[in-house]
């Protein structure tokens, strides 16, 4: 029993930090139509940012400068790059889909080297510290990833929901040129959107490195990857969507490493790949993911 | 056509090309051939992602996993532990066994479109990972497998047997695998430029431009796209098994989402959608690593190999270089390589620049993606036939 309440609380609190990762890809994907292939890198950047500064500025200091860092590249490479890219083509999002490729590249390449082969302690407040909570012991990360990703995730939603930029999102991704009509910029949404995905990514850095990880390396970015079938798994354009395939896959991934002893015939770390596994049985059976809207084609 | 020096003359650049390229392994090194054919293998895959990615408009990062079930599916089809076969058998049913892992995975590859099946072939990176690890038997896990060599009506390809000497050169195993890496590619090479100008290829065109008005046209919208899927796969295995010939061994970290994405940088390089286009990106993103790794000491800004401390070593330096050539081609040059070559040649003859759009397919009326990007450039005619 305590071993499913284990996994139980594992899944939570990954899929929980997918869910910041999936959200950002879906803010984006809405904004603009462009799947992230860069977030491995903005969350790595994140990560780094945080290692780097949190013995000069304290932790919370360093996580405050590694969010707005993420979050201002993030809209510099939108406004900068991504914005040029592709003109009136109609296949625009996909050019732009591609060049997020390259940048993540170049990124990851650069981030890499300075990591080096070593581990990078965040210098968390958490450290090693656990709670018992009845019968199972919790790491204290783990519940700080869950809170902060609730809260952080009703933010995000909240900013959907109740401003004016939420509601340039939403008609945006409605429908692009009747918003555009409507006096919506455009530019702005998808740029203001693409910083958003950036804050989420470097926060969801933080609680992946987080105890009991042994610290950031230069494969954490490839984690983010992971948050790709939680978006695709929802349908990509719907948060609520993202969040629900995000628990789906944090709680898939804890439970086969959970139970790993009984699943053996799947291979040893087969957890790492379930998500993967699960995105490709749930597209079978519904292409469109789980919450997608079915879209009528109109010529 | 019938004339015979019109023919010659549309056909002498590629004769002399293939003339120069069978005459390589009489001057060069051995370094320099393996540089070769490796370029030919990638050239090969590259090819075959092309045919899915440019012209059908599928984005795939699957790609490594075909190269993988080629290049173990050769080994072990021709090896011990396996069947043993013969291994020019073995080197057929390796890309037949692509095709098939291709076609297994056509329920999700009909249906789900462009960046879509970007994400949905990530699982096959992951997931063919994994099993390439556990699956100690088939695949010899994570120390993989050596390779048998290529053996063909008593002929090896490998060091010796027979001894073989040709005006004065010896034949080694890279001289030999050479002309098999050029047989294979011309094979590719004159399929997929088949393909592409015959009525598959327009329909695939037809698929990416306008999937409404493909199918209204009476093109079967899953069955293109999981044909693509099949024949790029096939293509995949048929790289992945020269390049298992070529490297002699076989391990399961070469085959990850890093290689996938070398691939999918080939074909951005050179140019969607064109056979030339991804050869040339290929031979680019291959050969530019090995290159920078032989001359790193004479390059400025670049350390050798194990000097560490932070510098930037010569695999560093040139995944820096494709990376940011990605960004810069479809910034500022959206056909790629072919497109560039293509307006030198314009350009040099004095003819004007070709920029008016292809006939290539309904053309889709100005559709709501990408009007907001606030962007001066114009629409710049993408090159649609290979």
């Amino acid at each position: 029993m305590t071993g499913f309440l284990d996994s139980l609380l594992n899944g939570l609190a990954l899929g929980s930090v997918y869910a910041l990762i999936a959200l950002g890809f879906v803010t984006i994907f809405k904004a603009s139509g462009v799947l992230s292939f860069t977030h491995g890198s903005l969350l790595l950047l994140g990560g780094y940012l945080v290692a780097v500064l949190h013995d000069d500025i304290g932790f919370a200091g360093a996580l405050a400068v590694a969010v707005l860092v993420t979050a201002a590249v993030a809209g510099a490479l939108d406004r900068l790059v991504l914005q040029r890219v592709g003109g009136t083509d109609p296949h625009a999002a996909h050019v732009q889909t591609i060049v997020t490729i390259g940048v993540d590249i170049v990124l990851v390449t650069d981030l890499a080297r300075r990591i080096g082969g070593d581990l990078l302690p965040l210098g968390d407040p958490w450290g090693s510290a656990v709670t018992d909570l009845g019968p199972v012991t919790v790491a204290d990360s783990r519940v700080a990833a869950i809170l902060v990703s609730a809260v952080a995730i009703g933010g995000a939603f909240a900013l959907f929901r109740f401003t004016p930029w939420g509601l340039s999102l939403r008609a945006a991704a409605e429908d692009r040129e009747a918003a555009a009509l409507m006096g919506v910029r455009l530019t702005r949404v998808r740029t203001a959107a693409w910083c958003l995905a950036g804050a989420l990514a470097a926060l969801a850095a933080v609680f992946l490195v987080a105890f009991p990880a042994p610290g950031l390396e230069r494969t954490t970015g490839q984690i983010a990857l992971k948050a790709f079938p939680a978006a695709i798994l929802g349908g990509m354009t719907s948060p609520v969507g993202a969040l629900v395939g995000s628990m789906l896959i944090g709680l898939t991934e804890a439970f086969v490493a959970g139970y790993q002893s009984d699943l053996h015939v799947l291979g040893e770390g087969f957890g790492d790949v379930a998500p993967y596994a699960v995105m490709v049985l749930v597209l079978l059976v519904r292409p469109a993911g789980l919450f997608a809207a079915k879209g009528a084609a109109r010529v | 056509m019938s004339d015979p020096r019109t023919l010659l003359l549309k056909r002498g650049p590629l004769l002399l090309v293939a003339l120069l390229l069978c005459a390589l392994p009489f001057y060069l090194d051995a370094f320099w051939l393996r540089i070769g054919l490796f370029s030919m293998a990638a050239a090969i895959g590259a090819v075959g992602l092309g045919l899915l990615s440019g012209t059908a408009g599928q984005l795939s990062l699957g790609h490594a996993f075909f190269l993988a079930v080629g290049a173990y599916g050769y080994v072990w089809l021709a090896g011990e532990p396996g069947p043993g076969l013969p291994p020019a058998v073995a080197l057929v049913l390796a890309v037949l066994l692509a095709g098939a892992a291709g076609g297994l995975f056509s329920p999700v590859a009909g249906r789900v479109k462009g960046i879509y099946l970007g994400v949905a072939t990530l699982a096959l990176v992951f997931l063919g990972h994994h099993v390439l690890l556990t699956a100690d038997s088939v695949t010899g896990g994570f120390n993989g497998r050596s390779v048998p060599p290529l053996e063909l009506g008593g002929f090896t390809f490998a060091e010796s047997d027979p001894e073989l000497t040709v005006l004065g050169v010896p034949f080694g195993a890279e001289e030999r695998l050479w002309y098999l890496g050029l047989v294979l590619f011309a094979v590719t090479w004159f399929t997929a430029r088949g393909l592409l100008r015959g009525r598959p290829g327009r329909a695939l065109v037809a698929l990416r431009d306008s999937e409404t008005a493909a199918s209204v046209m009476g093109v079967h919208v899953a069955r293109y796209r999981s044909a693509a899927f099949v024949v790029s796969s096939m293509y995949a295995g048929l790289a992945g098994a020269l390049l298992a010939l070529s490297f002699r061994r076989v391990v399961p970290d070469y085959f990850s989402l890093a290689l996938s994405v070398d691939y999918l940088a080939m074909i951005v390089i050179g140019g969607l959608g064109s056979v030339a286009g991804a050869t040339a990106g290929a031979v680019f993103v291959t050969a530019l690593p090995l290159l920078m790794t032989r001359y790193a000491d004479q390059l400025p800004l670049v350390a050798t190999p194990g000097s560490g401390g932070g510098s930037i070593g010569p695999t560093e330096a040139s995944r820096y270089l494709y990376g940011a050539a990605i960004v810069l081609i479809l910034l500022f040059a959206p056909d790629g390589l072919h497109g560039l070559a293509r307006r030198t040649r314009a350009r040099l003859s004095r003819r004007p620049s070709v920029t008016g759009p292809h006939g290539s397919g309904p053309s889709p009326a100005p559709e709501r993606a990408g009007s907001d990007a606030a962007s001066d450039t114009p629409a710049r005619a993408k090159e649609h036939t290979p």
